[in-house]
């Protein structure tokens, strides 16, 4: 039976695995790799958690191959970053059942900190990398990844990229393959990576990689398209249908094995084709290899970038303006209007709002993390001035204070959310009481990781699955590392907030303060209230208006509207109005 | 038939993201094949959001360029002014009359422009909806997305039928019967008798 559905790039990566025989999944949600797991989850037959990050669902997916059964994990570039260490190491032992690690990366940074290339990491851990350039490929690769890597006795990397993650085309769905599990047998020659073994599996890992490579030349999925041979195109993923729509003429060499390479492929096609030219986004991982072997007329970087997200409109620009291609520009156009810019914001009743609006009224700076609550960064709120990774607000406070001292931090917080103390803040809390440090740092508790769309963590009592478990008190887990001061404020008592802020600042040691309320779009939040105004009363002073909250507008005569059907009646712009200009009522 | 290219635009939490599903359903119940590109994450938050929708014989790039867009849906008028330059000379804009300040517009930053309509009818052919009244009418407010499609449907060449057995496949069931009426309302709305 087949059957042809239209999904989304990610949702055709877990329906691969789940025809692929996957048993068991795991990752941590991040823009844009989250609906793997949240589609993976729908199907009875495998075992899908959320772990509580990327390091520890690479070892679950490890330890789920080593017991023979065929596992994933999936997580965007940078949790490839936390899960490193157990992958590069992954690549010595090798497999019991397939594994397959999905890195999403995000060229053009719709939704992270930063753009690098997934494909690099892979290199250096000598794992090998499948590319799909849409959600058909993205459930045949998948399924290949499993293949190949029981075949070849190596985790493989299936690497997307935002646009093909989150762009949806036609997949004909087949049955699953059920996978009998391969059977245990004790190998500590293969499992124990202790530098006696690890010296001889970093033989078998270059043989294999060499072996892949000369196979790759015969793989159906690395295909030589022969058409005009005056200009041809080396590419791979996403960037191979901006070549085929601008250039749907000249001859293409499509890979999608883009690591190891396939050298004999590669110089046959360069052989035939006038011109050459390497389109891949990112960093130039095919084009520097492809030069080192003497191929010099290849194109590159040269002409396009490392940055940013490609397009056809881009590929024929570049063309044109090097003067090198027979790329032609795209349609005349209107001129862009200008009009004001529309960032991104916390959204009308976001507790975030809320406290940062008491910080930003006490003159308080924060050490950020990673989340909706980044955007505290910006205007109006202004309250976080840095923001690295995950989990880093708690260690950067931590450094500022054992560089200047207390006094430096005094008007200093660190701010995480409850997700994000989970996957890496704990570790530097840890470290603050260990290290004997002063300062304070706010859990912004709104239930759920909010920014990726609302997942479960440790911290919720639900699993990815959707069980009902035992919710990990953090309060609890803050006091269990011996922290005196810990202290739980309803995220809209402003009052109790900065009463809160000015005296925790004002402590030596260290301390906890965990703002809660749930995040408004969480489903069963729901909204007995709204806000309203009483024009008669408004002074027009404008005080509302300060936490920048969008169901707020100021008319033409100055006083202030509330869009009934934006607010969510939290009630904060009412708390600020001195002049009882803003009731709250029930809707 | 050659590609046909639908935008969406909006403001995050608009519902682009459930249109743009109506709408590649459809195409795969017309036969075609279709890409969908959408944006998730840190920019649903309140900002300006775009999807793209093609649909024809065979479609290779999932995104729109500039200048290729034969229908530009807008779920908010700001916004159809920032992408009006992706349209065609002969595409149509579907715009929602309705006005949602940005946040650099509530900060006193920047002006919310005047006249919007006017600019878009100036340029090219603008079918203006009152679709978040209408739908406010209906006692379903957040249903104006798909009152501002069924306005758009005129233009996209398929029937009714298969519109309506696309919305009630594609949106959740507790949410048929009120979207479908929502559709009819927008698919039988006079364009020109609204100014």
């Amino acid at each position: 039976m087949t059957e042809k559905k239209i999904l989304l790039g990610n949702e055709a990566i877990a329906r691969g695995a789940y025809e692929a025989g996957v048993g068991v999944s795991a990752a941590y949600p991040g823009t844009p790799s989250t609906e793997i797991s949240e589609t993976i989850a729908k199907y009875d037959e495998v075992y899908a958690e959320w772990s509580p990050n990327e390091k520890v669902a690479a070892e679950v997916a490890i330890g789920a191959s080593i017991a023979g059964i065929r596992a994933m994990c999936s997580m965007k570039h940078v949790g490839v970053n936390v899960a490193a260490d157990p992958l590069f190491t992954a690549a010595y032992t090798g497999v019991g059942g397939g594994l397959v690690v999905v890195a999403a990366d995000d060229p053009g940074m719709y939704s992270s900190q930063n753009e690098q290339d997934s494909r690099m990491v892979a290199r250096a851990a000598m794992i090998p990398v499948l590319e799909p350039s849409d959600s058909a490929e993205a459930k045949e690769f998948t399924k290949l990844a499993f293949d190949l890597s029981e075949e070849y006795d190596t985790p493989v990397m299936v690497r997307s990229t935002t646009r093909l993650s989150h762009s949806q085309g036609i997949v004909e769905l087949e049955e699953r393959i059920e996978k009998e599990a391969v059977p245990y047998e004790r190998n500590t020659a293969k499992y124990v990576m202790m530098p006696v073994n690890a010296i001889r599996r970093h033989v078998a890992v270059e043989e294999r990689l060499k072996r892949m490579a000369g196979d790759a030349c015969t793989m159906a999925v690395n295909r030589a398209e022969y058409r005009d041979l005056s200009v041809g195109f080396i590419t791979s993923g996403i960037p191979y249908q901006y070549v085929r729509e601008a250039m749907p003429e000249a001859s293409v060499l499509k890979l999608g094995l883009v690591h190891p390479l396939p050298r004999k492929l590669i110089e046959e096609f360069a052989s035939r084709v006038e011109k050459l030219y390497i389109f891949e986004e990112l960093e130039p991982v095919i084009e520097e290899q492809v030069k080192s072997w003497g191929i010099s007329k290849a194109v590159g970087k040269e002409i396009f970038t490392v940055q940013g997200e490609y397009s056809a409109n881009l590929l024929r620009d570049r063309l044109s303006r090097s003067g090198k291609g027979a790329g032609e520009s795209g349609p005349s156009t209107l001129a862009p209007a200008k009009v004001p810019p529309r960032p991104p914001i916390l959204c009308p009743g976001c507790p975030h709002r809320s406290v940062y609006s008491v910080l930003n009224r006490l003159g308080i700076h924060a050490a950020g993390d990673i989340g909706c609550y980044t955007l505290g960064a910006v205007a109006p709120l202004n309250v976080v001035d840095t923001t690295i990774c995950m989990g880093s607000s708690i260690s950067t406070l931590h450094g500022m204070e054992k560089a200047r001292g207390r006094d430096y931090i005094r008007n200093w917080v660190a701010v995480i959310g409850d997700s994000t103390f989970m996957h890496t803040g704990i570790n530097s809390l840890m470290n603050m009481v260990y290290n004997q440090s002063s300062g304070t740092v706010v859990i912004l508790d709104n239930s759920t990781t909010g920014m990726t769309g609302h997942q479960d963590h440790a911290a919720t009592g639900k699993t990815l699955k959707g069980e009902v478990v035992l919710a990990i008190n953090i309060m609890n887990l803050c006091r269990s590392l011996g922290i005196e001061h810990v202290y739980e404020v309803s995220a809209f008592d402003l009052d109790g907030l900065a009463e809160a802020f000015r005296r925790e600042t004002q402590r030596d040691g260290v301390s906890v303060i965990i703002t809660k309320a749930p995040c408004v779009l969480l489903k069963g939040v729901s909204f007995p209230d709204k806000c309203v105004v009483l024009p008669e009363k408004c002074k027009k002073c404008g005080l509302c208006l300060r936490p920048g909250c969008p169901a707020l507008t100021k008319s033409a005569d100055g006083t202030v509207t509330i869009d009934e059907t934006m607010c969510n009646g939290c009630g904060l712009c009412a708390k600020l109005c001195k002049s009882g200009a803003i009731e709250v009522q029930p809707r | 038939m050659g590609v046909k290219n639908i935008m969406i635009v909006g403001v995050g939490g608009q519902g682009t993201l459930l249109t743009s599903r109506i709408l590649g359903n459809l195409a795969v119940h017309g036969g075609f094949d279709v890409k969908l590109s959408e944006v998730h994450g840190m920019a649903q938050r309140g900002g300006s959001v775009v999807t793209f929708v093609r649909y024809g014989e065979k479609v290779a790039e999932p995104i729109v360029e500039e200048g290729c867009v034969d229908v530009l849906i807008a779920f908010e008028k700001l916004e159809a002014l920032r992408y009006l330059h992706f349209l065609k000379e002969e595409g149509v804009v579907i715009v929602n009359d309705w006005r949602i300040d940005p946040i650099t517009v509530v900060t006193g930053m920047a002006e919310y422009p005047e006249g919007i309509l006017n600019t878009l009818r100036a340029a090219r052919r603008t079918i203006a909806v009152d679709a978040t009244r209408r739908a406010k009418e209906m006692g379903a407010p957040k249903a104006f997305n798909v009152v501002v499609l069924g306005a758009a449907a005129r233009y996209m060449g398929f029937g009714k039928d298969a519109w309506m057995h696309v919305i009630e496949t594609t949106v959740p069931p507790k949410t048929v019967e009120i979207n479908k009426k929502a559709f009819e309302a927008g698919y039988l709305m006079e364009p020109d008798s609204y100014e």
